[in-house]
């Protein structure tokens, strides 16, 4: 590092050399004109995962001024709406989340449930009281989340933390502390690039991306269709529409949440039009009875579903298995994680009288096994199958297909950067490895940690990570850990109950 | 709830002597005993005492019977209905004579004490104890 760098192509701009370098001084951003921003705290991402983390910070007493919210997101939670959506979630329908699971209040008091009896719906109250045993697991609807957070949004003055922009990668700091790159909007700052200077950082940018199987992308190579076969978490509105406009046969791939909602749709569209749809649902796994390791680890199942009110046991959220996992490493703590995952969906009354009514009928068959390959004839789709009753041919109107597979971590251009440059390492399972304290292993530079939350730090000592209530609950290891290194109050009783109130009373702080 | 054994014991402890005790604190005087103030303060606090101790025994039970379940969870309406059989017991103890230093306790006088200090304990349980306890519900209730 003894010659000076290269000049940047472009004003305030990164140079390959600079991309190069693993560890940057202040005066090499300086030679490279890129403007510094001082700042104790940033967190980036800005979806949900930055919003409870800053929620939290607030109501430990954090100025706005000491954090800075670097997002491409017009609200935290602008992109989750968007997958929720085009999954068949719109905000009038309810997620798979619990009552007590609220991004807008740390506390989970008052619930959801309770909310919707306050207000009148005293079903709701009755339905947590006697969950799950005498009825399905309450959930909240998408548009009250969304609502409730756009209300403490205004009460925490998070508007006034974000700053827009896209940000390119961390780098430690020669001295302690790291540099956040932000790429701003074009037009909105005078330079290519502005680096944030901060002792802690935290990562929150969400799923890495959506991995399309390689069939789904053979097809369309193949064929340049990309109407016909489609992933749920892509926009497929026009599925719906082509099976309105004439009857059809889809086939829906995948034992999850998801296809529960897609069938759902097609269902009720099949229900509200009078359509005469078909589908057929091929399950990779089918699952016919309860299932599990031993007496005492028995997941319910039936049909072809595993059964669970979430995506994973609800007392990885706070109980036993949480204190279980915590406690693990390595191989383990791989093992913990396959025992207790595997797709899986709710048992939900509607849904299940839907697919009975659809198999007695006619409408609705199953088949398992894998797809071998998919063609395009005519205006059909002819897949391949190898089934369990051996190598079948089908024609279908559209295929939905709703594995959902994440991409590697690698796929996140700012996550491959921690990995190459920053020191950070892949876990058990292969995502990013943290802390107990959500501390990304392997990054701390002097005073500085870097933190991670969401579903880039599965399959560390705490699995509910990528959910709402996992979210909070990495926040409030990060928020004890910074108060540790004496940044933000301790939210003992005290403070605790004061700042509820302050909540109860929606009193911006 | 989502408790772990350690978790449903301090729980159960910390609600019953301080919840329990300002409830029974406000609720005796005006109980049927059909006994002076001082007495009837020996009998409802006895009760308190009696739960409290027995309800450490009832929550490894109830810790074994979790282990049954897939989620490792204990359902709202369980921490509700587990008031018949512990306050049966409670109840056949006292009329059995098995507390020696308690005369007598009406059973209206009982049952009222008993069901009202648990609906106290139980919903305070299921979501005010957040409010000062902000780390209770992630660590499987424990308060330390």
């Amino acid at each position: 590092m003894g010659q000076p760098l290269a000049p940047p192509p472009v004003a305030g701009d990164l140079s390959d050399r600079l991309v190069a370098t693993d560890v940057w001084t202040d005066g090499m951003l300086a030679e490279h004109g890129i403007p510094v921003v001082d700042v104790p705290l940033v967190t980036f991402g800005g979806g949900i995962g930055s919003f409870v983390t800053a929620d939290y910070l607030r109501i430990c007493g954090v100025p706005t001024s000491a954090i800075r919210v670097l997002t491409p997101l017009e609200t935290p939670w602008q992109s989750y709406e968007y997958l929720t959506t085009v999954s068949q979630i719109p905000r009038t329908e309810r997620l798979r989340s619990d009552s007590a699971s609220t991004p807008d209040n740390i506390w989970g008091f008052p619930s959801y449930a309770l909310r919707e009896g306050l207000q009148g719906d005293l079903k709701q109250l009755w339905n947590v009281l006697v969950e799950p045993i005498w009825a399905n697991y309450y959930t909240p609807r998408a548009g009250a989340a969304f609502t409730a957070m756009e209300k403490e949004m205004h009460r925490i003055r998070y508007p006034e933390m974000v700053v827009r922009g896209q940000v390119r990668m961390v780098r430690r700091r020669a001295g302690g502390g790291y540099f956040t790159i932000l790429t701003p909007p074009q037009g909105a700052a005078p330079t290519r690039r502005i680096a944030y200077r901060s002792q802690w950082v935290h990562v929150a940018v969400g799923y890495p991306g959506l991995k399309f199987l390689d069939d789904l992308q053979e097809y369309r190579k193949q064929t340049n269709d990309y109407g016909s076969v489609v992933n749920a978490y892509e926009p497929h509105e026009h599925v719906y529409e082509k099976l309105r406009a004439k009857p059809g046969v889809v086939l829906v791939r995948g034992g999850g949440i998801v296809a529960s909602r897609v069938l759902q749709r097609l269902i009720d569209d099949r229900d509200r039009f009078r359509l005469d749809t078909q589908i057929v649902h091929l399950f990779r796994t089918y699952t016919a009875t309860p299932h599990g390791t031993g007496i005492l680890k028995r997941r319910k199942g039936a049909d072809g579903w595993a059964y669970q009110g979430f995506n994973y046991p609800k007392s990885v959220w706070g109980g036993q298995l949480k204190q279980q996992v915590r406690k693990t490493e390595g191989a383990e703590r791989a093992r913990l994680y396959k025992e207790m995952g595997g797709t899986n969906t709710p048992v939900r009354r509607d849904w299940q009288e839907q697919l009975s009514r659809g198999r007695a009928q006619g409408w609705y068959r199953v088949m398992i096994g894998q797809i071998d390959r998919m063609t395009k004839t005519g205006e059909l789709v002819e897949v391949a199958v190898a089934s369990d009753q051996g190598p079948q041919l089908g024609s279908f109107d559209a295929v939905v297909d709703c594995t959902g597979l994440e991409a590697d971590i690698r796929e996140h251009r700012v996550l491959a950067d921690l990995l190459d440059h920053s020191g950070a390492g892949r876990n058990p399972v292969g995502r990013l490895d943290v802390e107990r304290t959500f501390e990304v292993r392997g990054t701390r530079n002097g005073n500085g940690r870097i933190y991670a939350s969401g579903s880039a730090t599965l399959g560390g000592y705490f699995p509910g990570v990528d959910t709402f209530l996992g979210l909070q609950i990495a926040a409030q290891e990060i928020a004890d850990d910074l108060h540790a290194q004496g940044f933000g109050s301790k939210l003992g009783p005290g403070r605790s109950t004061s700042q509820w109130w302050k909540w109860f009373r929606n009193q911006q702080i | 709830m989502l408790p772990t054994l350690n978790g449903r014991i301090q729980t159960r402890v910390a609600l019953l002597v301080v919840v329990g005790s300002v409830w029974t604190l406000l609720i005796t005087p005006l109980l049927p005993t059909g006994v002076g103030l001082g007495a009837s303060y020996g009998a409802t606090f006895s009760v308190l005492l009696v739960v409290t101790v027995l309800g450490v025994l009832w929550e490894l039970v109830y810790h074994g019977i979790q282990q049954f379940r897939w989620e490792k969870d204990w359902p709202t309406l369980f921490g509700l209905v587990t008031m018949v059989p512990e306050g049966l017991l409670v109840w056949f103890l006292f009329a059995g004579g098995a507390i020696p230093w308690i005369g007598s306790l009406p059973g209206w006088a009982f049952l009222v004490h008993f069901v009202t200090t648990w609906m106290w304990v139980f919903v305070i349980a299921n979501g005010p104890i957040r409010v000062p306890f902000v780390h209770w519900r992630f660590n499987g209730g424990r308060l330390v």
